[in-house]
């Protein structure tokens, strides 16, 4: 999802040659380039904008899970829910602290959230309708993620990577309790079985546009790949998730709803019938179901619990002042 | 709404006795209780520690990376201060 991130992106930048030539030997050499050291102001934009995009994710994919711990169908399954949710929100927090490395203030990057100039990941967009989504969630969309992330933990810039470690890590538990929240429906009743399929044709194609746009269209690729900030393409990392997750869709016994989803032996792949870009695009300008919901939600937490921060600030003045008062004494 | 921002704090964390405290990453808290309160539940969620220690990262002094040379180069040349840089027969076995 995090290819997103790079939608918009411009990497243009405008140090001189002797700069930009001495900066890409560094890359090139596969030294990590850290917060202080001298960078293109096109990479710092580039990261900024990424990482930012990516702590957007993290935080807004907390709503529609958030939307099912009320409900989860055991204590169990509520107990994980409550989990991974709260794992999201320490993921945007790492993320956050990566970004702001870069000069950038925590303060801005909510900003910038919450107005709706940044965006975050298509896929939170669509609803949680059913217990199964979760399910799916879990297995599609972190599965998608991880897929991401992977890469990402060999990022040029130091900061990311080392937060990727820490949630590639956190982010295996969470495509496992998916997937065994999968075979259970499909373990169980007709009824449950359906429910299973019916959420995974939902959330199939959303997942595979997390990988961003075609390599064709994803404009600002190029520079990006040789920044190594990406390791590898839009394309290249939707045909590894596809090759990874249509035999798990088989052994649940799960049908993938692509008509045209071909294992190809030449290639060593499965073909896969064309993305409705169109859904994408729109989704990424704010008309998905949910766009409005989200920002809704986290406005109203972030204007609700002001007066939390105001009174932990006014808190913590007073009592230094009253802790330098004891001391002068 | 004038709000101010709120400082940001470093924490390192022991992963058990015998290792010494390592940077994890950072956080925001008004205060040194809330800045604890915070880093157990953003870093320490799966017995990741023993001990966590955290610090305004205002109050961290670092050295200037423009001077990285002036500072660390001298002591790249003095490769007598390792223990390659002295010939022993084989002779004389291990040492």
């Amino acid at each position: 999802m995090y290819s997103q991130g790079l939608i918009g992106a411009d990497g243009t930048t405008h140090e001189d040659e002797e700069f930009l030539t001495a900066f890409q030997a560094r890359i090139d050499a596969e030294l990590k380039i850290e917060p202080n050291d001298p960078m293109p102001a096109g990479y710092r934009k580039t990261l900024v904008r990424q990482i930012a995009q990516h702590a957007h994710s993290e935080i807004v994919g907390m709503l529609p899970e958030g939307n099912w711990i009320t409900r989860a169908p055991t204590l169990r399954r509520k107990a994980a829910l409550l989990a991974k949710v709260q794992d999201e929100g320490g993921h945007g927090l790492y993320l956050y602290s990566a970004a702001e490395t870069l000069g950038v203030s925590r303060e801005e990057l909510v900003d910038q959230l919450l107005s709706g100039k940044a965006k975050y990941s298509s896929i939170f967009n669509y609803p949680t309708q059913t217990w199964a989504d979760i399910g799916t969630i879990g297995w599609l969309v972190d599965g998608a993620a991880i897929m991401n992330q992977i890469p990402l933990c060999r990022c040029s810039f130091g900061p990311y990577a080392r937060a990727m470690i820490r949630v590639c890590k956190e982010e295996s538990f969470h495509q496992r309790q998916g997937y065994e929240i999968m075979l259970t429906l499909c373990r169980g009743s007709d009824e449950q079985k359906a429910m299973a399929q019916d959420a995974l044709n939902r959330w199939w194609w959303p997942s595979l546009m997390m990988f961003g746009p075609h390599d064709a269209e994803s404009t600002h690729s190029d520079q990006s790949m040789a920044w190594k900030i990406k390791r590898f393409t839009n394309d290249e990392l939707r045909q590894k998730f596809i090759d990874a997750t249509v035999p798990q869709a088989e052994f649940l016994g799960l049908t993938v709803p692509d008509p045209e989803l071909k294992w190809n032996e030449d290639k060593g792949g499965y073909d896969h019938g064309e993305i409705d870009w169109n859904e994408f695009w729109s989704v990424v300008k704010g008309n998905g179901i949910c766009n409005r919901a989200r920002l809704k939600a986290r406005r109203m937490a972030h204007d609700d619990n002001a007066w939390v921060r105001e009174a932990a600030l006014a808190y913590a003045e007073k009592a230094s002042v009253r802790e330098t008062a004891v001391a002068a004494q | 709404m004038t709000e101010k921002n709120t400082p940001l704090w470093e924490v390192f964390i022991r992963a058990r006795n015998g290792l010494s405290h390592k940077h994890a990453g950072s956080l925001h808290a008004v205060d040194a209780e809330m800045a604890l309160q915070a880093a157990r539940d953003v870093y320490t969620r799966r017995g990741e520690g023993q001990s966590v220690w955290v610090v305004r990262s205002s109050d961290i002094v670092a050295s200037d990376p423009t001077e990285k040379e002036v500072m660390f180069e001298p002591t790249g040349s003095k490769i007598y201060r390792h223990p390659t840089f002295y010939d022993i027969p084989d002779d004389v076995g291990h040492m």
